[in-house]
């Protein structure tokens, strides 16, 4: 496999052709924000946090589904990037219903990180203040759409690890919500398998163990990396 | 494809696929559905056909379409919802969609969307609850020549008036 040179905010990098702009970053130590990025399955480019800039092109490219190319000069953090995703966090807060003080992943929460990380204090845009829904029909597990960024993470994991595809998305625009099965309340679905690996993707607090209450929920996420690495390399890595 | 039609219409036991219901509607489904070789990826072709036969999409059409197509459910969910030509709820006998594209919106088209919401009782999209109207919005439909048009049952009727628009649909509601 041929390797591909490049630089990132002025630093050489080697990397196998066909990474993406973010492995490269990642192995280069060049911390680039992320929400709908999950190790094991594919990308999306939908948060639009790690959003860079390459010479070259005026457009801002997503690192996530960028792939490398040889030559290619990369800058991940400048003013303008800055700028940018501290705006798409709080149009993020702003879309939803996002109260970190009542909420189970306050403290644990990587909307509540991202939004440390690039400093944002506050929200510019009117809040929207959405009228959505609470599923707790499942025994097990709870959805709270008002908590839910649509980043689709658990709609991939169920689809490409678990293989069950419970989720997925409905309606379109702002009008857009997680659904399970055909709009059935989750407990209801067959597809189901209660494995509880959308908990553990999801990067909020809209798919919660019951039971558990404000800054309580705990992820593991490492156990769908070795899920995935168990499946593809028959390498079990604990 | 007429030949593959008859073949199934010969078979002494009715297909797997079969519904239940014995709704001669879900034949044509399965028509359609085999004529794709039962690929997922003929999800919309199916969704349109469903629409064109059922006239909306209940439930049921749904999860016999996933099963069909070996789709998962709130894939079909998804795709049914995310265009707006598949409607998951029966629509009234009469149907009439008010262009508010540029042109018509511009000529007044939202003064006779105004009045007929007010005299249906309904907001765009909705029908009524004697299930007699559907009251429906579109975004130009290519007759800005005769803004504002409104679409009465399919026939496009142009320059209307708010008093004209309502008593078309006076007409529909005495009947």
């Amino acid at each position: 496999m041929s390797v591909k040179t490049l630089k990132i905010n002025g630093v050489d990098i080697a990397i196998e052709e066909g990474a993406t702009v973010l492995q490269a970053a990642r192995q280069a130590g060049v911390p680039i924000p992320t929400l709908c990025h999950l190790d094991g399955v594919h990308d999306v480019g939908a948060c639009r946090l790690c959003l860079v800039e390459v010479s070259g092109t005026r457009k801002l490219l997503p690192a996530c589904v960028t792939e490398v190319a040889e030559g290619m000069e990369v800058q991940t953090n400048t003013p303008k990037l800055q700028e940018y995703r501290r705006m798409t966090v709080e149009l993020l807060f702003s879309e939803g219903n996002h109260v970190c003080s009542v909420c189970v992943a306050n403290g644990n929460c990587e909307l509540q990180d991202v939004a440390i990380q690039v400093g944002m204090d506050h929200s510019r845009f009117t809040y929207r203040f959405p009228d959505r829904a609470v599923d707790i029909s499942h025994p097990q597990f709870g959805i709270d759409h008002n908590r839910c960024i649509l980043c689709t993470r658990c709609v991939r994991v169920c689809d490409e690890i678990e293989g069950a595809h419970v989720w997925d998305v409905a309606q379109r625009g702002a009008a857009c919500y997680i659904v399970s099965g055909l709009n059935q309340p989750w407990g209801e679905v067959d597809a189901c398998t209660s494995c509880g690996k959308c908990v553990d993707a999801c990067p909020t607090g809209a798919i919660f163990r019951k039971g558990s209450t404000t800054g309580e929920k705990e992820r593991d996420r490492a156990k769908l990396d070795f899920l995935v690495t168990a499946r593809e390399k028959h390498e079990w890595t604990r | 494809m007429q030949a593959v039609t008859k073949t199934t219409q010969a078979t002494p036991k009715p297909a797997k696929s079969d519904h239940p219901s014995g709704d001669r509607r879900f034949k044509t489904l399965d028509m359609t559905m085999k004529r794709h070789q039962y690929k997922p990826d003929a999800l919309i072709e199916v969704l349109h056909k469903a629409q064109e036969s059922f006239g909306f999409l209940e439930e049921d059409v749904l999860t016999y379409i996933a099963r069909g197509l070996k789709l998962p459910l709130s894939k079909v969910y998804g795709t049914a919802t995310f265009y707006h030509l598949f409607s998951l709820k029966p629509n009234g006998a009469h149907t009439c969609v008010v262009c508010l594209g540029t042109a018509c919106y511009v000529k007044g088209s939202n003064k006779v969307s105004a009045a007929l919401e007010e005299e249906l009782g309904i907001k765009l999209g909705e029908t009524t609850a004697d299930g007699k109207i559907s009251l429906m919005a579109a975004r130009c439909i290519g007759a800005c020549g005769i803004a504002p048009a409104v679409v009465f049952d399919g026939t496009v009727a142009g320059k209307q008036e708010p008093e004209m628009a309502l008593a078309k649909v006076k007409d529909w509601e005495l009947e």
